[in-house]
């Protein structure tokens, strides 16, 4: 279980608050996704979550142990059982998709031989064919593809726990649907609790729960399942990409 | 008006010691690092051919040329006094002592330096530092200390070639250009120039290479804001590397000649 509690972030003494009294909890097992427009401070509510970011006041606690006060060598503890799909999948330019899949077990002394198994596990896993992939630089893949060998580096070290940064973001809506019943398949097959954030309303077929992130706090929380019919205003303008009611957007505003 | 011109002192002083705060927390991790953890061999000898090998050309040439051009000059100088015979040492001394550390660490720091400063900063700005921390690697170990050892490794022999050929180039001036007795400029080099001043200028240049790859790291490692974050690291690495090259060599030379 993750639970956040009156988590508040700003940058600078004298910052605005990106998060302000975020409460939420996180069952295990199940996926989150945290929707929100864009700006509303999102991914640095994630990069919380995992220890990145600091927040400036309040707690996550992660199976009953405040990570948010933890020291850089506690947070490896963390780092152990959280895995993180970055944005852009942030995978390391001068090394091949073996290397970057394979990163942390060779950097912990692992023999190449010894690692190569696992990265072929776990790049099949998400459905890719260490044959093609193995020996290419990122800069050959293609966006899905960055984001799957993003997904197996993550998955490399076994978390429990996967967060994912908006992992759809500039994809087609085939790839786009690959890559969510990916994460839910993966997620059923490992057993593992995951948080997603993402704008993309398909989500919400493979999610559990949903958070929506409006004006820095979570103004509401429900069942993925049902999330169409919810009558809460922020959701029905938001999920519907409605210009009016009480979501406003920066754009709006300037208009 | 007062108050603000006193505001503004308070806080470009705070921000002076903010800053050599961090650069100097950043220099005591990456030595506590280098202690404590297993040395990356493979990866400090790639860096050794990034900043070292792919560096000797243009030291070389740095070293030819400032190696000519200094014979010439010691030429037109010396023979108001008749002291052309000793063109050979000035060269010879000059090279080893101060122009070979420095010019290979200035042009190090704008070839090699510049390249690990936005090599790092484009890893900060698109998160893979960060995914380094996520899986548990240790970014000093594996990105900071093959940087820096290869910098502190191999400036001492790149200074070591940009004198060599810098002695090569005044020789070629002296003696076809000036001619000046060939033997005469070597027999000079043989009398005048003492093991200390080859070592001495080799210790110099093992502190500038320190110098560079930790500031172009730090700067790297600093970087925040796109494209032009990554630009104005890259900058700043080379200048404060440079200033911090320079004013260096001044204490340096004081310590290690006097």
């Amino acid at each position: 279980m993750i639970e956040l509690k009156n988590l508040k972030k700003r940058f600078g003494e004298n910052g605005s608050w990106i998060t302000n009294d975020v409460n939420l909890k996180i069952p295990d097992g199940k996926m989150t996704c945290i929707i929100g427009k864009s700006g509303e401070g999102k991914s640095v509510l994630l990069k919380q979550i995992i220890g990145l970011i600091k927040p400036t006041s309040g707690q996550v606690i992660i199976d009953g142990v405040d990570i948010s006060i933890l020291n850089d060598t506690e947070l490896k503890q963390v780092f152990k059982k959280v895995g993180y799909v970055f944005q852009f999948a942030a995978l390391l330019d001068s090394l091949t998709v073996f290397e970057n899949v394979g990163l942390p077990l060779l950097e912990k002394g692992m023999t190449r031989e010894e690692v190569e198994p696992i990265v072929r596990e776990k790049l099949s896993l998400v459905n890719l064919s260490p044959e093609e992939t193995m020996e290419k630089y990122p800069s050959e893949l293609s966006g899905g593809m960055k984001k799957r060998v993003g997904l197996a580096r993550t998955l490399i070290t076994n978390p429990k726990i996967v967060l994912y940064d908006e992992p759809t973001t500039g994809l087609d809506p085939i790839t786009v649907r690959i890559i969510h019943e990916l994460m839910k398949s993966t997620q059923d097959k490992l057993g593992l609790t995951s948080v997603v954030i993402s704008h993309d309303p398909e989500i919400f077929q493979y999610a559990d729960q949903v958070a929506l992130l409006n004006d820095r706090t979570i103004q509401y929380v429900g069942d993925a399942k049902t999330i169409w019919e919810s009558d809460n205003p922020y959701v029905h303008q938001f999920i519907r990409g409605e210009t009016k009611g009480p979501i406003q957007s920066e754009i709006v505003k300037d208009q | 008006m007062q108050l603000n011109v006193f505001k503004v002192i308070g806080a470009e002083t705070v921000g002076l010691f903010n800053t050599l705060g961090s650069f100097s927390l950043f220099f005591l991790n990456m030595i506590k690092t280098f202690f404590s953890s297993r040395l990356k061999l493979h990866k400090t000898f790639v860096q050794m051919k990034m900043i070292g090998v792919d560096s000797l050309s243009i030291v070389v040439l740095t070293g030819a040329s400032s190696g000519a051009v200094l014979a010439l000059q010691s030429y037109f100088g010396f023979k108001r006094f008749g002291a052309e015979g000793f063109i050979g040492p000035v060269v010879a001394l000059s090279l080893v002592r101060e122009l070979g550390p420095v010019l290979t660490g200035l042009m190090v720091t704008g070839r090699a330096g510049s390249a690990i400063a936005a090599e790092l900063g484009t890893m900060k700005i698109t998160e893979q530092l960060d995914a380094l921390k996520t899986l548990d690697i240790d970014a000093n170990q594996f990105l900071i200390i093959p940087r820096v050892l290869a910098g502190v490794i191999i400036l001492p022999f790149l200074s070591l070639f940009c004198a060599m050929f810098g002695i090569i180039g005044g020789y070629l001036v002296a003696v076809h250009t000036l001619h000046i007795n060939g033997q005469q400029y070597i027999d000079g080099i043989q009398t005048y120039l003492e093991y200390s001043d080859i070592t001495g200028g080799l210790i110099k240049a093992s502190v500038f290479g320190l110098i560079l790859t930790w500031v172009s790291c730090y700067k790297g490692y600093q970087t925040s804001g796109g494209a032009k974050g990554v630009g104005m690291s890259t900058t700043e690495a080379v200048v404060v590397s440079s200033i911090l090259i320079l004013i260096t060599d001044y204490f340096l030379t004081a310590l290690l000649f006097n």
